[in-house]
């Protein structure tokens, strides 16, 4: 016979059946040289089983239909415009000076909208496509987590365009603070030096569905949709005609999601 | 989307029976099952990877907490109400009413957080980790709340409440 000592918590767990076989084999034997003690976890295994009795009927009706799972993502959909303003104000209360300072152009742009969107991509691209340094937060090695990261703080599933097919390897991507709130942003390489970046983020109120249009802005050039209420803007310094051709691949991959 | 219906779903009954037992109150319990399933909708892509049932009670649990803070701040009285009135017919089920509706009257008079424990590890299976998870607390405090819990509602059901002393309470090895 095993010497471990019985103790509190392997009555409770007796009680709660969630022994390994051994063990409650063991309390079992315990409790019947111990009259006392199997008189208490008796009246505890019927006090369990009169809870849960007692109990099981509010399980058992039927469910009211503000309860219809079905209908509260329903609800929230068409809701979700209103939740992005809140998101948006709070960022812009927590975003400090380097924050207020990128976003001192932006404040005299169109609010929300597709130009707009257009031109936090071409802030973005002028800032990180440069830097030799640190160009992205997270690498591609870190996919997953960089994917985790940005459907977090988007409140959305993301999906990494994959322009390899384009000759654009991913570099990686980060999170930048635009006026409209949070926005994922991603860095492509042509391995010849030539970088593009993709940024994404819902739209707040205008153009929440938009065609694809050419943008140019503080020396960048682009294109920018928006589809069913998330918006894209891809900028670079390619030839206009293969940055077309790239947008529609990323809004081709989107649309798939 | 759908990931998260056919995950969340079959658990809103045990949210609302675990929402009814701790408010006692049909209307207030299911206010806060569905704020809960709001949250959960909105939150589903930041929950990190474990027991999506955890998870959710964690978010009822927390709540709850909130609520029964504001009521006690502003002295609210929430009405209770009778455990599943009109589903019981017949003498016989009438006794029954009557013996659970004393085992939910005797569960009311212990303190929150002993309650909790019980009706999550007791009702709800839940594992002692996923309590702990759900409450907030070490393993180790789930153990002795539970244990108190149990203690307390025996005393009650024996009819010695204040009575104490000739239990037979063990060491407990933490």
């Amino acid at each position: 016979m095993n010497n471990r000592p019985i103790t509190e918590d392997d009555l409770h767990a007796y009680v709660d059946d969630v022994l390994e076989p051994e063990r409650r084999a063991e309390v079992g034997s315990y409790l019947a040289d111990h009259p006392d003690v199997a008189k208490r976890v008796a009246g505890f295994a019927d006090q369990r089983e009169l809870l849960r009795a007692s109990l099981a009927p509010i399980a058992d009706e039927p469910l009211p239909p503000e309860l219809n799972l079905s209908r509260i993502v329903e609800g929230r959909r068409r809701r979700s415009p209103p939740a992005w303003w809140a998101i948006a104000a709070m960022l812009l209360l927590s975003v400090g000076g380097f924050g207020g300072w990128v976003m001192r152009g932006s404040l005299e742009a169109p609010s929300g909208g597709l130009a707009a969107l257009a031109q936090e991509a071409a802030y973005s691209y002028n800032v990180y496509a440069p830097d030799r340094i640190r160009p992205v937060e997270v690498r591609a090695s870190d996919t997953t987590q960089l994917v985790q990261w940005i459907s977090s703080r988007l409140n959305r599933p993301v999906k990494v365009p994959d322009l390899a097919d384009s000759g654009y390897r991913l570099m990686g991507g980060r999170l930048v603070a635009t006026q409209h709130g949070p926005a994922a942003m991603f860095m492509y390489d042509d391995d010849h030096g030539s970088r593009v970046v993709v940024l994404t983020r819902p739209m707040s109120s205008a153009d929440q569905n938009a065609p694809m249009t050419a943008q140019s802005n503080s020396g960048a050039t682009g294109f920018a949709w928006a589809d069913d209420g998330i918006g894209y803007s891809l900028v670079g310094p390619a030839p206009t005609n293969s940055l077309k051709a790239i947008a529609n691949e990323v809004r081709r991959q989107a649309r798939a999601i | 989307m759908k990931d998260m219906l056919v995950q969340v779903e079959p658990l809103i009954p045990a949210l609302r029976r675990y929402a009814r037992a701790l408010v006692r109150n049909r209307a207030n319990a299911d206010d806060l099952v569905q704020d809960c399933l709001e949250r959960a909708v909105s939150r589903w892509h930041q929950r990190r990877d474990g027991s999506v049932r955890a998870w959710l009670f964690t978010i009822l649990h927390n709540l709850a907490t909130d609520q029964f803070r504001q009521a006690s701040s502003r002295g609210r009285h929430v009405p209770i109400e009778e455990a599943g009135e009109g589903e019981f017919r017949g003498a016989a089920a009438q006794e029954h009413r009557l013996m659970y509706q004393d085992v939910l009257d005797k569960l009311a008079k212990l303190p929150g957080e002993q309650r909790a424990v019980l009706l999550l590890v007791a009702v709800e299976d839940l594992s002692y980790a996923e309590a702990a998870k759900v409450l907030n607390v070490p393993i180790g405090t789930v153990m002795s709340r539970l244990s108190r819990a149990r203690e307390r509602l025996q005393q009650e059901l024996d009819g010695v409440a204040g009575a104490p002393g000739n239990v037979v309470t063990m060491r407990r090895l933490t």
